[in-house]
């Protein structure tokens, strides 16, 4: 399994040279062989004596981190999903993309997402799990931004790393605070930890992060608003990335928690709850939209809505009717964007007001649309999966669990309608796209291009998931026991017996398809009256200008505030360090009572040292005292003489020597250096900036005093001078131990101070030599 | 003394800070020689003065002074003596050309 998630990736080292024939073979070509090899490897897992599989290879055996890879039915359900749709939709961007785009660019990154994709699925350690995650989150953001060129892709793919990246960080959280809590970076060793889980304080919080890294991924309210941006990539990959597999991983990661969390009703409250205000909030927004893409968008983000509730419910009929769902949904879907793409790319526009009675033009793509589209409307039909699905989550949303909070039992009741209300939305959009693009009347001066049918390369993808759709719809129950039921099994810990027939009788899920449809269609037939609702709802509700104000307002306010103190004053930027670690540091020795203070390890005072002492601090001050530059210049002088006295008095002959030839030639250079200069600025520092200056330093010396004394009072380990004076004769062969210090001991330290002495020659010969020229 | 000592590295830290904060070109140079003239001071009276001969071995001889201090202070005064003549050779070359050692009037572009 590690070689399956690594070989996209290995891939990727290949295109700069696959790319440089792009002329003679279109690079995607190539890559078409790696997910369809995926999906051949991984197909044999499907049958009904499928167990879960555990690959582990160490990675950071340190922090407990290892490439475990666990594919269970949940995985291989999301395996087959990414290789199976990563197939077609590479074979559908050989012909979408034209050899002049920047073919190398698309297909590294669209490997780089394969792999990241199939390590989210099948990564069992929760840090691996993370990185995959993040992984596909940057990977979509090069894949939106893919037209860098324009305005919209740019901010569209800034738009969705900030969120989805946002989600991530916080799922990083969660799963940090699982690991405190469990001791295990496994997901399964976790889920058999669940009662620590639920009965940890943390429970409410761990909670809140990881469905914060899922609805932010999963798009759903009100992180949605991402999903429709996003639509600026190119096609394939919103058909594959943003509909049919990353937008799942929040689904997948719902999913793969279940088992910990289902035993908690705020799961059930939260999920459900989220899930179905998306359901019908994107539904309602879905029919606003006049770009055919967007339309999609908005339905993904409804459909993953749906899901996400029935995820929610929990119970083991709802879990199987998601897993089915999310098989379905990936077929009409994919389809359904793939044929949005041949419409813009024979006729130059998605706008669907501009389009229509492309029926006659494309005869094939509109056939696709029209099995797709009632699929995804859910029109009672006994060949179309998505009426299965729907009306298993009908079924499902009237037998939800019992309830024991409040607010879970108010939304027992409220979901059923709202289920209805949202399909009903969907319902609309579904015929909406349909009619809108391929019936009524030509409007074909207003097109860009003259539209024809695709070239029939293009049509095979979405042919082959249009049929897809009616096999599944056909015999829905092929793959149950094979295949979706240990999907479930994965999810709810049982093993599930579904049998999913066309004809329930005439039981309540029936009689709520039939409301939606006959609503729908009257909404539909009337909708040029009640379209003013939109001017209405959501009008200044709109959560795209919370995010744009907030981006803007981060940027107006961090510029303020660094313009506010980063003002260009070198002086300024002294004194707040100097104050900050001044502050810090003072707080942090009283706060951990650091100031010490002892006399009893003390040399005797000695009148030569004190006058020494005296004079050094004499020169120091003096040279804020002398007016003159030359004069501070020699005070500077007497100072650094004087502590070369004070090295002979403390018994450190070689500091003396150093000392004094250093202060020499500083001296000298600066005498030298400004001499040339004539004294251009008179001094004239006000009484409050000299008083800041004193205040500050004077708290500077003080804490440094302090510390120096408290220093010199605690010892807290043994010195290894000792080992010095010790090896110094024998190891180094010298006596003077300083010397052997720094030539043999530490040696490698005297060669980088070397280093930094040669750098520092170098740099003053070119200032010096630097001249920049006339008249610039 | 380590006391008297450690209030002498105090005052040549608050008077390096001092000329620090100064708005003149040289008067920074100067801070910083002082800083570091204080540093190495700090550094010697963290350990102990006057205790045994230099840290040069003698026969017979087996109390000497602290030997690390020493190393450590040694390398910072050549490393201080390149920065301060870096230092030094910049803030010439920037007065030169700007006509000003003026450093509130050296303050850079506003796009950065």
């Amino acid at each position: 399994m590690l070689f399956a998630v690594l070989l996209p990736l290995i891939l990727t080292l290949l295109i700069p040279f696959l790319s440089k024939v792009k002329d003679k073979v279109h690079t995607g070509i190539f890559v078409f062989f790696i997910p369809l090899g995926i999906f051949i490897f991984f197909v044999r897992f499907i049958g009904e004596g499928f167990s879960p599989e555990l690959e582990s290879y160490p990675w950071i055996p340190s922090l407990g981190i290892s490439l475990d890879f666990y594919l269970d039915g949940l995985s291989l359900l999301f395996v087959l999903l990414i290789s199976g749709i990563g197939a077609l939709v590479t074979l559908y961007s050989i012909f979408y993309l034209h050899k002049s785009e920047k073919l190398a660019h698309f297909y590294v990154y669209l490997l780089l997402f394969m792999t990241a994709m199939l390590g989210v699925v099948l990564s069992d350690n929760v840090y691996v799990l993370y990185t995959f995650w993040e992984l596909t989150s940057i990977s979509s953001f090069l894949l939106i931004g893919y037209w860098n060129h324009r305005e919209g892709s740019r901010y569209g793919a800034m738009k969705s790393m900030l969120i989805t990246v946002f989600g991530g960080l916080s799922m990083l959280g969660a799963f940090m605070l699982l690991h405190v809590i469990t001791g295990v970076t496994s997901v399964q060793q976790m889920i058999g930890s669940v009662d620590l889980i639920l009965s940890s304080d943390y429970l409410p919080l761990i909670l809140t992060l990881l469905l914060l890294g899922a609805f932010t991924k999963s798009a759903q309210f009100p992180f949605h608003i991402w999903l429709p941006d996003a639509m600026e990539a190119p096609t394939p990959v919103s058909a594959y990335l943003h509909s049919a597999t990353m937008v799942k991983a929040g689904i997948f990661l719902v999913a793969r928690f279940s088992p910990i969390f289902h035993g908690y009703e705020w799961f059930f409250i939260v999920v459900s709850g989220i899930g179905i205000i998306t359901l019908c909030w994107a539904s309602y927004m879905a029919v606003r939209q006049t770009d055919l893409k967007g339309i999609l968008a908005f339905s993904t983000v409804s459909q993953l809505g749906m899901i996400m509730a029935m995820l929610g419910f929990g119970t083991e009929a709802a879990v199987f009717a998601a897993v089915f769902h999310i098989l379905n949904h990936a077929t009409f879907k994919g389809s359904l964007f793939m044929i949005a793409g041949i419409i813009d790319h024979e006729s130059g526009t998605r706008d669907i007001r501009k389009l229509g009675g492309l029926m006659t033009l494309m005869p094939i793509s509109a056939t696709l649309a029209l099995f797709a589209s009632l699929s995804m409307a859910g029109v009672p039909l006994p060949f179309l999966n998505g009426f299965y699905s729907k009306e298993l989550f009908f079924e499902n949303s009237l037998h939800i669990g019992d309830t024991t909070l409040l607010i879970a039992s108010v939304m027992k009741q409220a979901i059923p309608y709202l289920a209805v209300f949202g399909s009903i939305f969907t319902f609309v959009y579904s015929m909406y796209f349909l009619f809108g693009t391929f019936t009524g009347k030509q409007k074909l001066e207003q097109l860009p291009k003259k539209p024809h049918e695709a070239p029939i390369g293009m049509l095979i993808a979405p042919a082959i998931l249009v049929f897809g759709v009616i096999f599944i719809g056909l015999f829905p129950n092929l793959f149950n026991e094979t295949f979706l039921a240990h999907a479930a099994e994965a999810i709810s810990g049982v093993k599930t017996h579904e049998h999913i027939v066309y004809w329930h009788g005439l039981k309540p899920a029936f009689y709520m398809s039939l409301i939606v449809v006959a609503f729908g269609t009257i909404l539909y037939l009337f909708r040029e009256k009640w379209w003013n609702i939109y001017k209405t709802i959501p009008g200044d509700l709109s959560f795209n200008r919370v995010y744009n104000r907030t981006l803007k307002g981060l940027d107006v306010y961090t510029s303020k505030l660094t313009k506010g103190y980063m003002n260009g004053s070198l002086r300024r930027y002294t004194a707040l360090i100097i104050s900050t670690i001044f502050i810090v540091t003072g707080l942090v020795m009283a706060g951990t009572n650091g100031f010490t203070f002892k006399t009893d390890d003390l040399a005797p005072i000695t009148l030569p040292e004190i006058f020494v002492g005296i004079m050094v601090i004499a020169g120091a001050v003096g040279t804020i005292l002398a007016k003159n530059n030359v004069a501070a210049i020699i005070i500077l002088g007497v100072s650094g003489y004087g502590q070369a006295l004070l090295f002979v008095f403390y018994r450190a002959p070689d500091l003396a020597l150093t000392q004094l030839v250093i202060e020499t030639i500083t001296v000298a250079l600066l005498l030298l250096c400004f001499h040339h200069l004539p004294q251009l600025s008179r001094r004239t520092e006000g009484t409050g900036f000299r008083l800041t200056n004193a205040v500050i330093a004077v708290g500077f010396g003080t804490l440094m005093t302090l510390i120096g004394i408290s220093a010199h009072s605690s010892k807290w380990f043994a010195t290894i001078s000792d080992y010095f004076l010790e090896t110094s004769h024998d190891l180094g062969g010298g006596d003077n131990v300083v010397n052997v210090i720094l030539v043999d001991m530490r040696g490698l330290d005297t060669l980088f101070e070397i280093t930094v002495l040669g750098i520092a020659a170098f740099s003053i010969y070119s200032l010096i030599k630097l001249r920049s020229k006339e008249g610039e | 003394m380590e006391i008297i000592m450690s209030v002498v590295a105090g005052v040549l830290f608050a008077a390096g800070i001092y000329n620090l904060l100064q708005k003149q070109l040289l008067r920074i140079v100067i801070g910083t020689v002082i800083l570091s003239n204080g540093a190495h001071l700090f550094i010697l009276t963290m350990g102990k003065l006057k205790r045994g001969a230099p840290p040069v071995l003698e026969y017979g001889i087996s109390d000497y002074a602290d030997p690390l201090p020493q190393a450590l202070i040694l390398t910072s005064i050549v490393i201080s003596f390149g920065l301060t003549s870096l230092l030094l050779v910049l803030s010439y070359r920037a007065a030169q050309e700007n006509n000003t050692d003026n450093m509130e009037k050296l303050r850079g572009n506003h796009d950065e």
